[in-house]
């Protein structure tokens, strides 16, 4: 406790890495080196299988030889616990990484008289430390103990004296203990054992149990605070810190086809960005599981890995299901590219979905991620907790960089409203729907949002056919959408009304050129006609002038012929017939 | 009395057809409840078990491997190995009646 220094950054502190998957994480770092943590928890909650995957993994991976306490399992039984986990106790026994030391405490051979302590405990653990150089220790749970000694009052000295001891033995130690009703341990230890405290949980909500661990306490270390779910499987433990990513991922302008050319049309021409999410809702029915099998087989054709998780049909169904509108996957799941994940969702909370998600995203790196549909995960755990799941989840596939396509089967009533709660969550949203008219059911589909950029607003008819899915214009009119034969017969009947119209305008067409002809002609002929008038005239005017002129000549030889005074004459008398033709003009 | 090694064992005459006691104290060291609780047991062996009894003294410092094989935590603890079944008494046995039961030793009744 001397050395503890209030370090912010947690670098001041040393720490021993579990080597448990995202428990270091969250611990930033893993236990405090030297000192002893307290892992608390109901039965069956997980704490043996922690502190020993704590063991197993510091002989493995730190060279750090661990002692396992065991006072309530023999050695034999942890062995086989733990094989199912993939743990070889017994090899690394035999490599003197790992000691196990069974302290039995048997209540019924035991009578007590007076004053005693628990140097016989130490003694064994103090030569099993030492034989062994171990540097982990677990007490797994040293409560036992208060079961088979009365002595309060020693007991509890002894265990201050035995905490003590250990730190100044440096070895990193890991406490278990039983929860108690309302306090952390059902005796208290977190009194002597303060610097780390780690609460595992296992809770069953609607049936459905769920694991959870939080950090309640880590002096001189910052931590995570929340609760992190955490799985149990073939290779160990792996706790979830999926609550610590943020919005910090980069966006990426790479844009990915849909696997329907018609649909990549509405998505400004190219198609979903890479690493968004996309949400496919509907009714039952609709083709949502198709829209997703779209995208998968056109993922693979990339050769991108595509993780296909199913929660209402078999793999081997939807495979024979998207044979028959001409998408086959097969070969896909043959080659690797196309991975499915079938389970009932009702199977586990929530948290264990999203912890094998996880998880299998980490082993397979698909860049594809495809949940249908992601109702079923909303019914196994409470509707509160879904959409902080789900955030988690989104969060985490956009870290990696994974398009992620989800349908959503929604009810006819609330179409819009029913993924409201997660609709902020992802940046397309495509929304399938049924138009009910006349007498049949037809799909149609729509663009409901996409963010960043210029998607069509128009509605489009949605079919499935043997060669895939089709979209197709809807029939907008007066009546309103029309799809299906509705759509058809609309059409048929519009196109006759086009003939028809076609055949009017034909006829008025018709007759314009012929009323134009006729204009031309009376245009032509009454421009004959001004013509001839025109010429007329001219005629007449040329006539008139050259009748002047004669007669000018006529009174010029006149007033020659009577010697008049040809200078005034002429001066005066030519100007007055040129100032009536000009006033003729 | 106590050099702290397991072959230093007190042994007084077997008593003819009785079953001789095999007890074996282990203590940590020549501590003041070690020698309190040898001083305790050799009484009341001597009155009770006179004649018939072995004590063998285990010192866990000088062979701490010894502790597993008793399943000893507590110091000093008293374990009787014979007659069966198997019992312990954990203490300096200053209460002797406690002692007895812990035993199966009553006052009256020398052995069963």
């Amino acid at each position: 406790m001397p050395k503890t220094v209030n370090g912010k950054n947690g670098r001041s502190l040393p720490k021993a890495p579990t080597g448990i998957q995202g428990l270091d994480e969250i611990t930033g770092g893993g236990l405090p080196r030297g000192r002893a943590s307290l892992f608390c928890g109901s039965a069956g909650c997980g704490k043996t299988l922690f502190s020993m995957e704590f063991l197993v993994r510091g002989a493995m991976q730190y060279d750090e030889p661990g002692l396992f306490v065991a006072f309530e399992e023999t050695p034999e039984e942890l062995t086989q616990n733990v094989r199912s986990l993939g743990f070889d106790l017994n090899r690394l026994v035999a490599e003197k990484k790992l000691l196990v030391d069974f302290v039995r405490v048997e209540r019924s051979e035991i009578e007590e008289t007076g004053d005693y302590d628990l140097e016989g405990l130490f003694i064994r653990l103090g030569h099993a430390i030492d034989s062994i150089g171990a540097k982990r220790v677990v007490l797994d749970t040293i409560e036992t103990l208060f079961s088979g000694l009365s002595n309060l009052a020693i007991l509890r000295a002894e265990l201050r004296r035995l905490f003590r001891w250990l730190k100044d033995k440096g070895v990193t130690a890991i406490i278990t203990a039983e929860r108690g009703d309302g306090t952390l341990t059902r005796h208290g230890l977190e009194e002597y054992v303060s610097d780390c405290v780690i609460l595992l949980d296992h809770r069953v909500i609607d049936e459905v149990s769920t694991r959870r661990l939080r950090v309640v306490k880590y002096r001189g270390s910052t931590h995570g605070t929340n609760e992190y779910p955490f799985l149990i499987d073939g290779d160990g433990i792996s706790v979830l810190p999926i609550t610590s990513v943020g919005l910090q991922h980069v966006a990426s302008n790479e844009r990915i086809p849909s696997g329907i050319p018609r649909l990549d049309a509405m998505l400004g021409n190219e198609g979903y960005y890479r690493g968004s999410t996309v949400l496919v809702s509907g009714t039952a029915g609709s083709g949502k599981s198709s829209i997703a099998a779209h995208f998968a087989h056109a993922s693979c054709q990339r050769g991108e890995r595509c993780l296909y998780l199913a929660f209402e049909e078999s793999p081997s169904q939807i495979v024979r299901n998207m044979r028959s509108i001409g998408v086959d996957l097969e070969p896909w799941v043959r080659k690797g590219l196309l991975r499915f994940h079938a389970t009932r969702a009702s199977m586990y909370g929530l948290e264990m979905h999203l912890a094998t998600f996880h998880k299998l995203v980490q082993e397979f790196q698909p860049r594809v991620f495809i949940i249908d549909p992601i109702n079923n995960l909303a019914f196994a755990s409470n509707r509160k907790d879904t959409s902080a799941m789900l955030t988690r989840l989104i969060d985490f596939l956009k870290m990696q960089g994974i398009t992620a396509l989800m349908t959503s089967m929604t009810s006819p009533e609330s179409q819009e409203t029913s993924d409201a709660d997660i609709s902020s969550l992802v940046d397309t949203w495509l929304l399938l729907r049924d138009i009910e008219l006349s007498g049949e059911r037809n799909r149609a589909m729509y663009v409901l949002k996409s963010r960043g950029m210029a998607h069509s607003n128009q509605i489009r008819e949605f079919l499935l056919t043997d060669r895939g899915i089709d979209l197709t214009d809807v029939y907008l009119g007066a009546e309103g959408v029309l799809t299906g034969s509705a759509r058809l017969s609309q059409e048929a009947r519009e196109r006759e009304e086009d003939l028809r119209r076609q055949q009017l305008l034909d006829g008025k067409q018709r007759e314009l050129a012929r009323k134009t002809e006729a204009l031309e002609a009376r245009i032509t002929a009454l421009r004959k006609e001004f013509e001839a008038e025109a010429e007329e005239a001219r005629r007449v005017i040329g006539e008139e002038k050259a009748r002047e002129e004669i007669t000018r000549r006529n009174r010029e030889r006149m007033g020659a012929s009577r010697r008049a005074d040809a200078g005034i004459d002429a001066g005066e008398r030519p100007a007055r017939p040129r100032r009536v033709q000009g006033g003729h003009r | 009395m106590m050099t702290g090694t397991p072959a230093n064992a007190v042994q007084s005459q077997p008593h003819g057809e009785e079953e001789t006691w095999e007890l074996r104290l282990y203590v940590a060291g020549q501590t003041p409840k070690s020698i309190t609780a040898f001083q305790n047991l050799k009484k009341i062996c001597e009155e009770h078990l006179a004649g018939r009894y072995r004590i063998e003294v285990i010192d866990l410092m000088e062979h701490p491997q010894l502790a597993a094989g008793d399943q000893i935590i507590a110091i000093p603890t008293l374990v009787r190995k014979l007659p069966s079944p198997l019992r312990k008494i954990v203490g300096d046995l200053r209460n002797t009646e406690r002692a007895l039961v812990g035993l199966n030793l009553r006052p009256t009744e020398p052995s069963q």
